[in-house]
């Protein structure tokens, strides 16, 4: 059986285009010599430091590197989840903080971090509720965007009667649900087995393809890393900073054999020596 | 003759249990319980009359169920006035406020710092002594028995609360966060719905403690009617018999009710782990 | 030293508004026996002065309550059953026994309802039901019946103190015998351990952690139990009845100071569990 019963395949020409454009900028992400240090218990902890990233418009960008390297603490930043110490950081324009009051992005966790007392259907909508959307527009959208993930026909389901790739799913769905222009992700396969990664992989990929979005997104994975990817941020930590930045010149239609070519192959090995890089250095 | 019938019910009703509670078929899970129950009920029923134990002492099952009968007016009377009067309306008030409060420390981390552990400490203290203070605020009647039972239900309520709504996990916070939603919006839709767990293991606690309150108040003076004044009144005369019968009309309000909350809680919080 | 200040001042600003809202409260409910006690020509500062200092008030000052308490405590010697260390001491007694009395009978009936299935399956439901029955309705039975057979003074308070707190025991301990890691459980196995042996090393120490807090429960129950025990006979010693008699005479000083020391009763309880199980984390590196 399927892990996508309902996937589709991408029509290679136009794009459907399923969201509205942000104004288009020349980076939707800009960071300039970000830092974040803080204190606790006397000892002063270096998490980030000295990061300068541009991420433009429709690009998906990875962040990978070990634990500690930074690489979540980044992406919240970016989220105004926490604050930059040093440096400065532009989403959309304007400051993170603005950013988020705007609703500019979507964000998903490594966890589905659904809530048990709503239906699928409902928890797609929990964002358009905050946001005042009328109950007729709410439907639509929520509608619209859980047949985008394939779950059209579970939206009446609670999130504890699905399997963990199907609430993940439904977490990707409601990150979406409010038409942003930025995904940001942290790990969001992380807990699932290969077998449920690979069709996710290969999910989010389509997805991604069909909308336009600019995703960021945090792994540990080689493999996801270079397979959804157009650049591949490499991480390393203590202190945690950017390494290298790969791009990645795979196909942009891709199916899970392209992770046999050549080219894939180059790439990840690319990705891997400055992984051993980084770590050498720490 | 006793003796004999005495030690052949426990035989047969022991090996009967034993072989009851093998099985593990949802039909024999209930039925273990109950036959023990009524055969608890039967070896009280020929100890009492076998040994001819004296009425002042242990009645048997057959003089209580008699006593229910015979008595039903009083005991009706009695429970109007504790139960619908006293439990009911002092339970809801005290809950209610409990939870109101709750929701209002929840706005001020260090208000809650100083009420809560005040909370848990009177939560543990024998709040019933406040009845005979009671009485002389509220008068004898049933409003001084409400009081107590206020008082009561309104700590056990706060403390899990306010438990409930500090439960909420990182994530789902941080996920408000990103839709910039505002306390109120994340109170109603997060933090609220994930308290109700606890919500209910107080309000069904304090149903218990809504029962407990009103009778044992009573036992500090009340007009003459009401279970707690039944029972201490008949108790101290040694008609022992209407003393069992108000209390299997406690045993009975006390389980309904637990029962009937147990019912609504698992249609609010279907959602909850513990129900799959 | 500063983190200590940090959480102790909220509790403190908590108590001094509590203390400042009782003033308020002793002068708004004593108004109108001051009032009428008070002389023709009386300024309003005079009857609130009056509110603060009357014989038999409705609600007793702190100092007036702090007051009595002091008095009853230190005028008299600790036999004297004037004194309310006397009848804080036959309450705390008959508490103290019943409360072991639970402790022994729970954990005999724990262990017996994890070991023996015809229990479990018999017993158990009835434990679970009986925590939504008002228990201590059948005191003044129990203490009534129990005194025409000639068993008075602490046994029928004992026996209703254990019967309130057994409860919570038990079935915290079953909980607590039940709770140990099925993967645990597996590993005796594959020692060809013992029933004995498993609950000794397995069991019962991972019960321990269930223990305490159903401890925590149960020892202020037992003074509840201890205190309703002394109402029904009109007792003549015990905090239940020092309440009891402070009601009839209308001695509302007598009544604050009694449940005052019942409630720090109930706070030297808990606290004592708390070391009890603070020493057997000690014994355990720390943690239960």
């Amino acid at each position: 059986m399927s892990v996508w019963p309902n996937a589709r395949a991408v029509p290679p020409e136009a794009p459907i285009p399923v969201f509205v454009d942000a104004p288009i900028r020349e980076s939707v992400i800009q960071a300039r010599g970000l830092g974040l240090t803080f204190a606790t218990d006397g000892h002063r902890t270096v998490a980030l430091t000295d990061v300068d990233l541009s991420i433009r418009k429709g690009e998906f960008v990875s962040l990978i590197g070990p634990s500690g390297c930074g690489k979540t603490t980044l992406l919240r930043l970016i989220a105004d989840l926490q604050q930059a110490s040093t440096g400065t950081l532009l989403v959309n324009g304007t400051t993170p903080a603005e950013a988020r009051r705007q609703r500019a992005y979507g964000y998903v966790f490594q966890a589905p971090a659904l809530y048990p007392w709503r239906s699928l259907e409902r928890n797609v909508m929990l964002p358009l509720e905050v946001m005042g959307l009328p109950l007729a527009e709410r439907k639509r959208r929520a509608a619209r965007v859980l047949d985008l993930v394939g779950l059209a026909d579970f939206r009446k389901r609670f999130p504890w009667q699905l399997s963990g790739g199907m609430q993940q799913r439904a977490s990707i769905a409601r990150a979406l649900s409010f038409e942003p222009n930025l995904l940001l992700m942290d790990e969001p396969f992380g807990a699932l087995d290969e077998i449920t990664r690979d069709g996710l992989t290969l999910h989010l990929h389509q997805l991604w393809r069909r909308t336009g979005l600019t995703a960021v997104f945090v792994t540990h994975s080689v493999l996801e890393a270079v397979f959804l990817s157009t650049r591949i941020v490499v991480m390393s930590s203590r202190p945690g900073r950017v390494v290298a930045v790969i791009d990645s010149d795979l196909p942009a239609e891709r199916d899970l054999d392209v992770r046999e070519t050549s080219r894939f192959l180059a790439v990840a090995h690319a990705v891997r020596a400055a992984l051993r890089e980084g770590h050498g250095d720490a | 003759m006793t003796t004999l019938l005495l030690l052949g019910s426990l035989l047969t009703g022991g090996l009967v249990l034993a072989l009851l509670a093998r099985d593990d078929r949802p039909v024999f899970r209930i039925a273990t319980p109950v036959v023990f129950g009524m055969l608890v009920l039967w070896l009280w029923q020929i100890v009492c009359t076998g040994y001819e134990v004296p009425l002042v002492l242990l009645p048997p099952p057959s003089a209580i169920a008699a006593a229910v009968v015979d008595h039903l007016p009083t005991l009706a009377a009695d429970f109007r006035q504790t139960v619908l009067r006293a439990v009911i309306p002092g339970w809801a008030i005290g809950s209610g406020a409990g939870l109101l409060a709750a929701i209002a420390l929840d706005a001020s981390p260090f208000l809650r710092r100083g009420v809560l552990p005040l909370g848990s400490l009177v939560s543990a203290m024998p709040i019933v002594g406040i009845a005979p203070i009671m009485v002389m605020w509220f008068g004898f009647d049933w409003q001084s028995k409400a009081a107590v039972v206020v008082v009561m239900t309104f700590f056990p309520m706060l403390v899990n609360a306010a438990a409930g709504l500090g439960v909420t996990g990182a994530m789902e916070a941080d996920l408000m966060r990103t839709y910039a939603a505002g306390y109120r919006q994340t109170l109603l839709k997060l933090r609220l719905p994930s308290a109700l767990p606890f919500v209910f293991n107080a309000l069904k606690l304090n149903a218990t403690l809504a029962l407990i309150g009103a009778i044992v108040a009573e036992f500090f003076g009340t007009p003459i009617v009401g279970m707690g004044f039944r029972i201490s009144t008949q108790a101290a005369r040694l008609n022992l018999d209407v003393v069992w019968a108000e209390i299997v009309m406690a045993a009975l309000a006390g389980s309904i009710s637990f029962a009937l909350l147990a019912l609504l809680e698992r249609v609010v919080t279907f959602w909850h782990p513990s129900y799959h | 030293m500063r983190d200590r200040l940090s959480r102790a001042l909220p509790l403190l600003c908590v108590l001094a508004i509590l203390i400042a809202v009782w003033f308020a409260g002793s002068v708004a409910m004593n108004w109108d026996q001051a009032q009428d006690l008070a002389d023709e020509d009386a300024t309003w500062s005079d009857i609130a002065q009056a509110t603060l200092a009357l014989d038999r008030p409705l609600l007793p000052t702190p100092d007036q309550v702090a007051s009595e308490m002091i008095r009853s405590m230190f005028g008299y010697p600790p036999t004297s059953p004037r004194s309310l260390v006397f009848h804080a001491g036959v309450t705390a007694w008959a508490a103290i026994v019943g409360f072991g009395i639970a402790l022994l009978a729970g954990m005999a009936l724990a262990i017996g309802i994890v070991h023996v299935r015809t229990l479990d399956r018999a017993l158990m439901p009835w434990l679970i039901a009986s925590q939504a029955v008002p228990v201590l309705a059948i005191a003044p039975m129990v203490v009534v019946v129990l005194g025409n057979v000639g068993l008075t003074g602490v046994l029928p308070k004992a026996l209703i103190a254990g019967w309130l707190s057994f409860f919570p025991v038990t079935t915290g301990l079953v909980k607590g015998l039940r709770s140990s890691d099925p993967m645990q459980r597996d590993l005796m196995r594959t020692y060809s351990a013992t029933e004995a042996q498993v609950f000794a090393k397995l069991r019962w120490p991972a019960a321990m952690s269930f223990l305490f807090p159903s401890m925590k429960v149960a020892a202020p129950l037992a003074l509840v139990g201890a205190i309703v025990a002394e109402l029904p006979t009109g007792a003549q010693a015990g905090l239940g009845a020092r309440l009891l008699t402070g009601s009839y005479y209308g001695q509302t000083p007598q009544i604050w100071a009694a449940l005052f020391m019942a409630a720090f009763l109930a706070m030297l309880a808990v606290a004592l569990v708390d070391l009890t199980q603070a020493l057997a984390a000690y014994t355990r590196g720390g943690r239960l």
